[in-house]
């Protein structure tokens, strides 16, 4: 601010993110790592309940009824993460063999595809493992 | 030229997006939900426990929350900072971010090793 204070300053709108639907997407989709951020201490959590063989406590915390909720709308805003992040891909990288560049919906294809593997990899060793 | 973090947090950011990605919607899905809800049996602490007994397991536990937790943290930074308009304090929420981001980090250590 100047002497006179006549340094013009527009007022900033509080609501920017709710005017048009893409900035709402946007500011949704950059959200969604509060969700990350939670799913962490939620894995800390549990590790930290196996660790200390208090197994019993971490399964009765997860049962509450805030925590299914809470964790619900944190699955809904990890998948919508997921989706939105391995689509970006072909953006930020740009793959060519021998000259011909690998069209944007097969390196999507290949990371939705490598999500479904990971997940069903990790789901099969919680469930059951080799035993 | 002058030399910064920028392009190394941007680097952590992104590979804890994919990471983020690939591991953590399953997780939540089975631990979250799912087996809260009863619709699968929790598994018994012995089985988790022989789980994370593997070096492998616990090592990539640990990296899921070290990158996880900093692509949080460079998000939440920047968010925080265009949605609420205080992208004059940066340091001080950078500090903040990062500080748990690496909090946590230590934190999944000690749980593990």
């Amino acid at each position: 601010m100047n002497a006179e204070g006549t340094d013009y300053r527009p007022k900033r709108d509080l609501l920017w993110f709710a005017r048009h639907r893409t900035y709402t997407l946007f500011v949704l989709r950059e959200l969604t790592s509060v969700f990350v951020a939670w799913t962490v201490v939620f894995l800390l959590l549990l590790l930290d309940a196996l660790g200390r063989g208090a197994w019993a406590e971490f399964t009765a915390l997860a049962a509450r009824p805030w925590m299914i909720a809470l964790n619900v709308v944190a699955l809904a805003a990890l998948c919508f993460h997921a989706v939105t992040f391995l689509n970006l891909a072909p953006k930020a990288t740009v793959v060519r063999l021998d000259g011909w560049r690998v069209p944007a919906w097969m390196i999507q294809g290949g990371n939705h595809s490598a999500w479904l593997l990971v997940s069903a990899v990790i789901a099969f060793f919680v469930l059951r493992g080799f035993t | 030229m002058r030399r910064t973090l920028e392009p190394y947090l941007w680097l952590l950011f992104s590979g804890g997006g994919v990471v983020a990605a690939l591991v953590l919607p399953v997780l939540v899905l089975l631990f979250g939900v799912l087996m809260p809800l009863g619709v699968l049996d929790w598994p018994t602490a012995e089985h988790l426990g022989a789980l994370a007994g593997n070096v492998v397991v616990r090592l990539a536990l640990l990296v899921v929350v070290v990158l996880c937790g900093f692509h949080a943290a460079h998000r939440i930074r920047f968010t925080s900072e265009e949605m609420l308009g205080i992208a004059r304090f940066d340091l001080v929420i950078a500090l903040l971010c990062y500080g748990a981001a690496i909090t946590a980090g230590v934190v999944a250590f000690v749980v593990l090793f």
